[in-house]
């Protein structure tokens, strides 16, 4: 909201620049985002917190001004001359609903002459942002932007024949057309004003333009009431209606303050429409307000803030705010005005002496007594070790965590899978984020295609975080889970000893950080995900704990993400990894004997697999079998045709004495025969 | 025999002055000093002569022989360190080239920026302390003094699961979350970085967003201790010559509620654009932990009190970092991720 200055300083004086009165302002908690200079003018943009929604009200800017100043706030007289009707004659008041509607007063001015309102009033009006009307509206709102109380002119003479307010739920299905020509159609949460008959307003929201002011209204009848916010905000989104005098109402008016703002407009309408006014004001009230009390500690005061003002000084603040405070055995009890409905508790009390004292000027100081050791608890520690190794190898990205249900197409989840079962946003921005994912894969896949469109190549991309899981009831099931996904080439390098980022590049990197984790070993075993090369993909456990897959993406999924090259990736469970890690601690005693390698090549079926060889002979080498590395695979003319030979380098150790030759050949004879028998391995 | 040691020690010196490789000086070694070597054969001869002469000859042939060996080692090492420099001279390489490239990967800035701030909290005593993504409504918002209708809803809009269940606007729920955990232990002493969704997309808005929260509840806290913590945080991060203030605010779980704004770090506080010719950047809101907070936590606001605070890890990464558009950080562009 905009405020003149000008308009600001009809109820105050202000020596202060405007610069210097945004920035007192802004350092006292209403903070001023802006200054706009118009001719002989300036305007202030307010930014207010929700809760001060009173300083919507220029005179009680003004009065923020007051307390920051010590300069009084001049509140204007409103002098009126009755005629000699009485206005519970002429209009009879009711309001069916008291839970929406707690006061609805209203004043009656004849004989009004609709024309343009007097030049000030105009210029105040567009200079905050409104546009002028005709006198009698432009009152209503000059009035509104006054006190922040929202006012309504009805043309008396368009209301129904009763002459009766009634205030009432609307009916389902009720109509109403409202004053920018909208028919609308309302429910039973929505509060109406009607003549008894027909609704002539939405309540505290717009009027009706059936009993709109007209260039020959000449009987006005000014509403002024207190609406309840909550519903009028309510009533306000459904109908897509938000309007000064809503805004006004949601954030909370003054009760007591209708009166004084009927008077003011009946006052304005006699001095600027030439109206008589009706004497009296029609007030239904059911329920008045009881004055709010609230007991202020000084030593409370000090005690929170860390700060040591005497009693007296606090008393000064108050005094400064208006707020009218009486001793109670070296308490205050403060008496909270009406317009200030934020003010409920002592500590708000408190925030009141502290802004007006100053923030800046209170100390900062470390806190003082027990030094908690603080840090972090071993699994956080153990997430941030998972990162620093990962981005030794990967770049780090962050994808959100909603994603297009048809993510799970893309990447060929099956129609029955549990992955399908999804937690849904109820209210999406798109379709593109309206489920939470329930696995990582999709991101990753989409941050290759897009560094793919741009030109960006070798890509290696990991992510840490949650998957959703819905639950029968109750919160979902949180998951965090480490992704990593590879296309391309290792790193373009001059030595061109360039490393295709394939299947075995990233399960090295794998196998590296599991070690790198103390893991204890890691079974990889071939498994068919949808989202995966069929012949290419394996799932990882240890002892029975799954721990994930890793494996060649599925050609077709990588068509569906547009992406032409090969992707390897790999999906992770953070927390069975932190539950299979071990502390680092001396596995055996370096052995005093020297080591022999032997070398030797089986041939064996061509489907024969590596961990069930390397498996068979551990098995049968036992202790003595330190080492076995596969060194060389060959499958081609020079093996018969269904076979592949694997060469292995196995290293023997005793921890007792240096083997002879003997015992060496013998062991060596053992494995060999073992894999015969097994595999029909035979030794080449 | 004198005469003849006389003549073989100059024409041994001449001869090792004409030798110019390893192997001429080996040979040369050999023809000498080996079994069939001159100065050996000489020394032979010496067990024919009288026995006054011989002594004399002995001492003379000896002495030769020393100084024929030095001579000869000094030679061998000025050919080997010439040859080492040959050798050496060979194998330059062209060391301006890119050396081979061992591990390529970066943390993602956010999450460094998340580890520093937790970092610096961490040192002043605090605990990291965690909670969901997908939240209830009564932590998210009930528990931190905003009921349902509350106007303060309007403040951050939120994705709906259902009426219960929703992701959350803030890390705030963990203050209480924590607070029913610990209770009635003091103190409370808690950082909380996380992921946070608002339903807002714009230029300077992202649906999904991180937050650090901190929460500090102990018998006698106060306002004071607030600013000291946060301004030792701020100097930690931004540097000792960062300047703060402090402004009144409104948050719901919070009163006092303040908000800190630091010197503008682009201008130094002489007005630019990035702190739109004011000085100052606002960079986090903070207050006293309402008493209804602290009593939904379990604590008795008349025993004890608290600060509390929450900050944008993106504003604060794009400050730190320079960064000028909040949606680089989700587009995950390896020229951008590669910068950090």
């Amino acid at each position: 909201m905009g405020v003149p200055l000008k308009w600001l300083k009809r109820y105050i004086e202000i020596d202060w620049t405007p610069e210097e009165l945004a920035h007192r302002l802004t350092m006292a908690g209403i903070a001023i985002e802006g200054i706009e200079k118009v001719d002989d003018d300036a305007i202030l943009e307010l930014d207010l917190t929700p809760n001060r929604g009173d300083c919507l009200g220029i005179l009680n800017l003004a009065r923020e001004v007051a307390a920051l100043s010590g300069k009084p706030v001049q509140i204007p007289p409103v002098p009126i001359k009755e005629t000699g009707e009485k206005i519970d004659d002429l209009i009879k008041i009711e309001i069916a609903d008291p839970d929406l509607c707690r006061r609805y007063s209203a004043r009656l001015v004849k004989n009004c002459q609709v024309a343009p309102s007097p030049e000030w009033m105009q210029e105040c009006l567009v200079e905050a942002g409104i546009r002028p009307i005709s006198n009698v509206v432009d009152v209503t709102n000059f009035v509104m932007l006054e006190t922040n109380q929202p006012l309504h002119a009805f043309d008396y003479n368009l209301l129904g024949e009763e002459k009766r307010i009634l205030v009432r739920r609307a009916r389902n299905q009720e109509l109403l057309t409202t004053l920018d020509d909208i028919e609308r159609t309302l429910d039973e949460d929505c509060l109406l004003i009607t003549d008894g008959k027909q609704p002539v307003a939405l309540a505290g929201i717009m009027g009706g333009a059936d009993t709109e002011i007209n260039d020959q209204t000449s009987d006005v009848l000014i509403e002024s009431a207190c609406f309840w916010g909550t519903n009028i905000r309510k009533t306000s989104r459904k109908m897509n209606l938000r309007s000064d005098s809503s805004i006004r109402f949601e954030k909370g008016t003054d009760i007591d303050g209708v009166i004084y703002a009927a008077n003011r407009a009946a006052q304005l309408l006699q001095d600027l429409a030439g109206g008589q006014v009706v004497a009296g004001v029609a007030d239904v009230y059911p329920q008045p307000a009881k004055a709010r009390t609230i007991r202020l500690r000084p030593e409370r005061v000090n005690f929170l803030l860390g700060i040591s003002l005497e009693g007296q000084e606090i008393k000064d603040i108050l005094d400064k705010l208006g707020l009218k405070a009486d001793e109670d055995q070296g308490d205050f009890i403060v008496e909270a005005p009406s317009y200030r409905p934020d003010l409920e508790l002592e500590v708000d009390l408190i925030e009141e002496v502290a802004r007006l004292y100053g923030y800046d000027h209170i100390v900062p100081r470390l806190p003082e007594g027990d030094t908690s050791p603080g840090g972090l608890e071993p699994y956080q520690k153990f997430r941030n070790r998972v990162r620093e190794l990962m981005a030794r190898n990967f770049y780090e990205v962050v994808n959100y965590s909603f994603i297009n249900p048809t993510a799970l197409d893309r990447i060929q989840v099956p129609v029955d899978s549990a992955l399908r079962s999804v937690v849904k946003v109820a209210n999406p921005l798109s379709e593109e984020q309206s489920v939470m994912r329930t696995v990582i894969l999709p991101g990753l896949l989409g941050n290759i295609a897009d560094n793919l469109a741009r030109k960006n190549k070798d890509l290696a991309f990991f992510e840490i975080g949650a998957v959703f899981y819905p639950t029968l009831e109750g919160l979902p099931e949180e998951v965090l889970k480490l992704g990593a996904v590879v296309c391309g080439q290792r790193e373009s390098y001059w030595l061109k000893n360039n490393l295709p980022m394939d299947f075995y590049y990233l399960k090295g990197v794998l196998e590296d950080l599991l070690q790198e984790l103390r893991l204890p070993v890691c079974r990889f075993d071939p498994i068919v995900d949808p989202s995966y090369h069929p012949g290419r993909a394996a799932r990882i456990s240890c002892d029975d704990h799954e721990i994930g897959l890793v494996g060649e993406i599925h050609p077709r999924v990588l068509e569906n993400y547009n992406i032409r090259f090969q992707a390897c990736a790999l999906e992770l469970d953070v927390k069975t990894l932190f539950a299979l890690s071990q502390p680092r601690s001396m596995k055996e005693e370096i052995p005093r004997y020297p080591a022999v390698e032997r070398d030797i090549a089986v041939l064996v079926p061509l489907e024969a697999q590596a961990s069930d060889l390397l498996e068979a002979i551990q098995a049968t080498g036992g202790a003595l079998l330190k080492k076995i590395d596969v060194f060389d695979i060959y499958a081609g003319d020079q093996v018969p045709a269904g076979k592949k030979s694997m060469a292995f380098r196995l290293t023997l150790q005793s921890t007792e004495k240096t083997l002879t030759e003997a015992e060496v050949g013998l062991l060596i004879d053992t494995v060999v025969d073992a894999l015969q028998s097994r595999f029909g391995g035979t030794l080449r | 025999m004198l005469n003849k040691l006389q003549e073989l020690k100059s024409k041994s010196e001449e001869m090792l002055s004409q030798l110019l490789s390893i192997e001429e000086v080996n040979d040369f070694r050999v023809k000498m000093l080996g079994r069939k070597g001159e100065i050996t054969q000489l020394l032979r001869g010496l067990k024919d002569m009288a026995a006054e002469e011989r002594t004399e000859a002995g001492r003379q042939a000896n002495e030769l022989k020393a100084r024929l060996e030095e001579l000869i080692n000094g030679k061998l090492d000025q050919f080997k360190a010439q040859e080492l420099e040959k050798r050496l001279a060979g194998e330059k390489i062209d060391v301006t080239l890119p050396g081979r490239p061992v591990h390529r990967g970066a943390i993602h800035p956010l999450s460094r920026v998340a580890e520093e701030i937790v970092e610096i909290f961490v040192g002043m005593g605090f605990s990291v302390a965690e909670g969901p993504e997908v939240e209830s409504d009564y932590y998210n918002f009930e528990a931190l003094n905003v009921p349902r209708d509350h106007p303060a809803r309007d403040m951050q809009d939120t994705f709906y699961i259902n009426d219960d269940i929703l992701l959350r606007t803030h890390t705030s729920p963990v203050q209480v979350r924590t607070m029913e955990k610990m209770k009635p232990s003091l103190p409370v002493k808690i950082v909380i970085p996380g992921t946070v969704y608002r339903k807002d997309d714009d230029a300077t808005h992202s649906p999904m967003f991180h937050q650090v929260e901190g929460l500090l509840i102990d018998r006698h806290i106060t306002f004071a201790n607030l600013k000291g913590c946060l301004m030792h945080f701020a100097q930690k991060i931004f540097g000792e010559q960062v300047k703060v203030r402090y402004r009144p605010s409104f948050f719901p779980f919070t009163e006092p509620s303040a908000e800190m704004d630091i010197s503008c770090v682009i201008c130094g506080g002489s007005g630019c654009r990035v702190c739109s010719h004011t000085g100052w950047l606002e960079i986090l809101g903070s207050g006293m932990v309402h008493p209804r907070v602290l009593e939904c936590g379990g604590y008795d606001p008349e025993e004890v009190t608290g600060f509390a605070f929450g900050m944008g890890i993106e504003r604060i990464a794009m400050l730190k970092y320079g960064i000028n558009d909040l949606r680089m950080f989700f587009e995950n562009d390896l020229r951008f991720l590669s910068q950090f």
